[in-house]
């Protein structure tokens, strides 16, 4: 697994619980590294391991957990260079979702081993949406639904998820837009850059 | 609408950055982005095209007709007042007579244009890889932080392990840390061992003459000669450029370290070949021994093998001299006033 998933997974402890609780889970989990680096790959049984760790110390359902990384990903400061590559994907929330197709090929142009989780975006009418997540990583779909819920409030626009079950290693979501200007959203700056 | 303002909706949404000129010159139109432009100014609406823009290249473009005759090249134009953004263009004659349709880009300005201007996704065409490319530059950036970031971290580790390192890279040997080390447990344990302190001829010259890839090549194959003529018990260690010190644990007499000094010395004298040609060596050794109960530290232990090696090098090189304490006044009158600081008794620095 990308070392960009995995350092994810610890940004997201360290950064909402603080270091100790990162350390516990590391401990509890028998990792066998305690630091990954965003740059380096890693054997893929050590993500797991890692999650499991860090809902056990977390004390809540992995599906919780997973909803919270999606969340902390595009809405901590510590990665607002991740949320403003994501705004790129479109002026509205619709061409927003409509971008997720691309996702896993515009993160590969910028770093090229980065293999995204494949994600399919379906429109059922104007306001009803379901993406289809295929990703290694059970509850991944949760993860979306933590981007998504995020994403939206970052657009303006009131939306309501749902996540639809899993199988054979594919999760789907379930998109219905309510209101598409419910609010202003948050400001995206082409040239406000990340420093 | 009529037919023109139809071909002026279809210029905002095709091309969003361009200007409409009239016969003379002014602009009658401006795209939604070439409006962006003039935040502060007045209006780009009846201003002459050249008094906002510099034709960079092509060059002595002055009127209406100078730029019909640069039709469909590219153009380097700059905006005359701040921040003098450089842009790229290209012009053709409109459907309409007289007029001329200009559109202009950033090109690779755009990363400081969009800042500068407020711009959005929507001030782009949606067939325009503008907001690719911005996407690019800022994955790129962000990726290559992460890397530099682990660079250094790794660095540091890598500076860290090389402090711990007891091994001198280039010739495999011990390197000084090592040898300090050793030093100081033997003379701890207050046994008897020899110290040789061996310091190359010419090698300079070789250096200089023949490269440093001439150069390293000799430390190898002299650091070869040493492991091979000393026992595996021995501490060969190589403390400086073309110094070396050996301690030896096990040789009890002068006549076994003269016999080991002696063939280091002849070994070392054999030409060493290095890409055809010869590169012509020798060594000069001062020894000292440690005897348990002496009391000497260190310090005073590789002085003394200085000032045996410097008494060697003073009798015409290429041979080991023994250290006795009558040594040290003979020395101290041939060495340099510079240096004498270095053979005073009790007082060396270490380098």
């Amino acid at each position: 697994m990308h070392g960009l998933t995995n350092r994810a997974i610890q940004r997201f402890v360290t950064d909402s619980y603080g270091i100790e609780k990162w350390n516990d889970a590391v401990r509890w989990a028998a990792l066998d590294v305690s630091d990954f680096e965003a740059m380096l790959t890693y054997e893929d049984g050590l993500t797991e391991k890692a999650i499991v760790g860090v809902c056990f110390v977390l004390d809540k359902p992995r599906s919780d957990v997973m909803e919270d990384i999606g969340t902390y990903l595009v809405s901590h400061p510590n990665t607002e260079a991740l949320r403003r590559l994501l705004r790129f994907g479109g002026v509205t929330f619709v061409e927003f979702l409509n971008s997720l197709d691309d996702l896993p090929d515009r993160a590969r142009l910028a770093v090229s081993d980065l293999e995204l989780p494949s994600l399919e975006v379906r429109d059922h009418s104007s306001t009803q949406f379901s993406l289809v997540c295929a990703c290694p990583i059970v509850g991944f779909g949760h993860v979306m639904m933590g981007i998504l819920r995020t994403m939206a409030d970052d657009y303006g626009v009131l939306a309501v998820f749902e996540h639809m079950g899993s199988g054979q290693g594919v999760e789907t979501i379930s998109i219905s837009l309510v209101v598409t200007e419910f609010t202003e959203g948050r400001k995206f700056e082409l040239g406000a850059r990340v420093e | 609408m009529n037919t023109s303002d139809n071909f002026l909706s279809m210029l905002d949404t095709l091309c969003p950055m361009h200007v409409v000129l009239n016969s003379t010159g002014h602009i009658v139109h401006a795209g939604p982005t070439t409006q962006k432009l003039h935040p502060n100014g007045p209006s780009l609406i009846g201003q002459r095209f050249l008094e906002v823009f510099v034709l960079k290249r092509p060059r002595a473009v002055a009127s209406v007709t100078d730029l019909l005759n640069v039709s469909g090249m590219k153009l380097h134009l700059q905006m005359r007042d701040p921040p003098m953004t450089e842009l790229k263009g290209v012009l053709v004659p409109s459907l309409y007579e007289g007029q001329i349709v200009v559109n202009l880009s950033f090109g690779i300005s755009i990363v400081d244009a969009v800042g500068e201007f407020g711009l959005n996704c929507g001030d782009f065409a949606h067939t325009d890889l503008t907001i690719e490319m911005l996407y690019l530059v800022e994955a790129k950036s962000a990726a290559m932080e992460a890397s530099r970031k682990m660079n250094l971290r790794l660095q540091g580790a890598k500076i860290a392990a090389e402090e711990q390192a007891f091994t001198d890279t280039l010739t495999g040997l011990k390197n000084r840390r090592a040898m300090d080390h050793f030093l100081e447990r033997y003379i701890e344990e207050d046994r008897t061992f020899a110290l040789m302190q061996i310091d190359l001829d010419f090698f300079k010259a070789v250096n200089d003459t023949k490269g440093h890839a001439a150069g390293d090549h000799v430390l190898q194959v002299v650091s070869r000669v040493m492991v091979d003529e000393t026992r595996e018990t021995d501490t060969v260690a190589r403390i400086g450029g073309d110094e070396f010190i050996i301690l030896l644990p096990s040789a009890q007499s002068e006549a076994s370290l003269r016999s080991i000094g002696g063939r280091i010395i002849s070994k070392l004298e054999v030409p060493i070949l290095f890409q055809g040609e010869h590169c012509q060596i020798s060594a000069s050794i001062g020894t000292a021994f440690f005897e348990p109960g002496c009391e000497l530290t260190a310090d005073q232990l590789v002085s003394n093998a200085d000032v045996a090696l410097y008494a060697s090098k003073d009798a015409g090189r290429a041979r080991q001299t023994f250290f006795n304490p009558k040594l040290r006044q003979s020395v101290t009158q041939l060495v340099p006033q510079n240096r004498q600081e270095d053979f005073a008794p009790d007082v060396r620095d270490a380098s």
